[in-house]
């Protein structure tokens, strides 16, 4: 089947003063594809989805989403055309149960007491969570917390979703649970995935696009990136 | 969660009934106190839908409570308007005034919200003085007797009378109350609280906050202005007293007193607060000095008031 570009950026930049965090990046994303994005600390990985789904302002360059340009749209506008973003820090609400955090998330699209009840159950069902609903989540461990931003972001029912570092600080099971639902995900939504555990990367990646000093270093099917000696130097190598 | 629903509404009608019944059995002091309180406590409703869900500190409500009172006030006396007339221009004049100083307002947030709106607040008082022609300044006028007697078909209602007065006054709180419970239980109390624990999340959320925050200082804003209209209409006296900082002040007490976040919690706090002043100015007048060392130590060692800690100890479903 012929790929859509679902997202593409155009020489998109952010400077911070004399840094170039994201340094003239053409990034693009195929419909139905899960992609991650891996490199160093410092690379501008953060600072691009960042950019992307609008909570960072470009210094220069442009951002196509479902051939629109939405660069000039502010974050909640791009979340309401269907990119979510799911935080680095979890940010979950703590002070609210994890029934309000989904239904919060879900509200928006489904309406009425009791759709909405069920809907938030379907939810925490699919990540794990059904019998927390009324439990705070500010105490909730933290991989459950992480289980339910990601509730949170299903919610939203995504054309993309973008996870940034999902699997920090989850034990082994725990990420063999994520990597299951990821790819259960996968099916409906495109998923772009920051993240540094290279084993989970390898595992669900369909394509990789490394970053090193604000600039795409290369891009192609795990294997090609795994074989790649600039890759290597500046990111596996070690 | 729904027997939580359940159970937080009778309790509501459980306090509207009680206070109904009290009428008939408290003294004619405290009769005239409670009716008094009850569209203080209203105010305070309206104050704590801003700090208590939205978690928006205003220092500058007094000009809410003062426009709904001037605009009812004003409107009866200078125009000869009826009262329901007058409350309705009150309620509007609070709900007008509120969007204009929200729409500059809520560009900031925190420590600059609240010295904005104080200033605001402070800007609106020092209008109610330099218009002495028609507001009277500090000194105030009194509304007249005919203003307040009203015809609806064959029922006529004398707002002077203590009966009805309290009534009415019960009418309002009641009004006020079941509109703040079943606003914080919708979707849209949902995302208000959301604002209040982590606005950027709520953003994120596909939500355009500043439409929210503007939303709740608008019917946090009709509230005050209600009140303030209120108690132009049923005590009969406008003056600028009621726009003054320490108006601002006293609903910040009264909801921190009570229970921030808790549609219950005002009315307690009110009625302790009211009660508190009283009893102290029997003996001193330096009565604002223990105001101020009750918000102190309410902020240090009491943060969540006595309806707030019942709810994190005992009664969690409490609204």
């Amino acid at each position: 089947m012929a790929a859509v570009t679902l997202l593409a950026t155009e020489g998109l930049s952010r400077h911070f003063g004399g840094v170039k965090a994201v340094d003239g990046v053409d990034f693009a994303l195929d419909r139905g594809e899960i992609r991650a994005i891996i490199g160093p600390n410092g690379a501008g990985k953060t600072t691009l989805v960042g950019m992307i789904c609008g909570r960072i302002d470009p210094s220069r360059g442009r951002v196509r989403f479902e051939d629109r340009d939405i660069t000039g749209l502010s974050a909640w506008a791009r979340v309401q055309r269907g990119i979510a973003y799911t935080f680095q820090i979890t940010s979950v609400f703590g002070g609210l149960t994890c029934f309000d955090n989904v239904a919060l998330a879900a509200q928006r699209r489904v309406h009425g007491h009791r759709a909405l009840d069920r809907e938030v159950a379907r939810l925490l069902g699919r990540v794990g969570l059904a019998d927390r609903a009324g439990v705070v989540a500010g105490v909730l461990p933290y991989g459950h917390q992480r289980l339910l931003e990601i509730a949170l972001g299903l919610a939203l029912k995504p054309k993309l979703l973008i996870l940034d570092e999902p699997t920090q600080g989850l034990s082994d099971a725990e990420i063999d649970h994520f990597c299951a639902l990821i790819r259960d995900v996968a099916a409906e939504a495109t998923v772009l995935l920051i993240e540094h555990n290279m084993a989970v990367v390898m595992e669900l990646a369909q394509r990789i696009t490394v970053m090193d000093n604000g600039r795409i270093l290369a891009e192609g099917a795990p294997e090609e990136i795994r074989a790649n000696p600039q890759v290597q130097e500046a990111y596996l190598g070690s | 969660m729904h027997t939580g629903t359940r159970r937080a509404l009778l309790l509501h009608l459980a306090v509207l009934a009680g206070l109904f019944a009290l009428q008939f059995v408290l003294p004619d002091y405290h009769h005239r106190n409670l009716a008094r309180i009850l569209v203080l406590a209203s105010y305070a409703a309206g104050y704590n839908l801003l700090l208590g869900y939205t978690g928006l500190l205003s220092l500058g409500h007094a000009m809410l409570f003062a426009a709904g009172l001037y605009g009812a006030g004003l409107a009866v006396q200078l125009l000869g308007v009826n009262a329901a007339s007058g409350f309705a221009i009150g309620v509007l004049s609070g709900l007008a005034l509120a969007v204009a100083v929200g729409l500059v307002a809520l560009r900031t947030s925190g420590v600059a919200f609240m010295i904005v709106t104080l200033m605001f607040s402070q800007a609106a008082f020092l209008t109610t003085l330099y218009f002495a022609a028609f507001t009277r300044g500090d000194e105030g006028f009194v509304l007249p007797e005919a203003s307040r007697q009203y015809q609806i078909g064959s029922f006529f209602f004398d707002l002077s009378d203590p009966g009805t007065r309290y009534n009415f006054a019960l009418l309002l709180f009641a009004a006020c109350l079941m509109a703040t419970f079943v606003l914080v239980r919708s979707p849209i109390g949902r995302v208000l609280v959301a604002i209040r624990e982590n606005e950027q999340r709520t953003t994120m959320l596909g939500y355009h906050t500043f439409r929210y925050k503007l939303l709740a200082l608008a019917a946090s804003g009709a509230i005050s202005g209600a009140a303030g209209a209120a108690y132009a209409l049923l005590f009969s006296y406008v003056g600028s007293t009621f726009a003054s900082i320490q108006y601002s002040i006293l609903p910040l007490l009264w909801v921190l007193l009570g229970g921030v976040g808790t549609t219950l919690g005002p009315l307690i706090g009110t009625v302790l607060m009211f009660y508190l002043v009283d009893v102290i100015s029997g003996y001193t007048s330096a009565y604002l000095l223990l105001v101020g060392v009750a918000l102190v130590l309410l902020v240090l060692v009491f943060p969540k008031g006595i309806l707030g800690t019942v709810r994190a100890k005992a009664a969690p479903w409490l609204p």
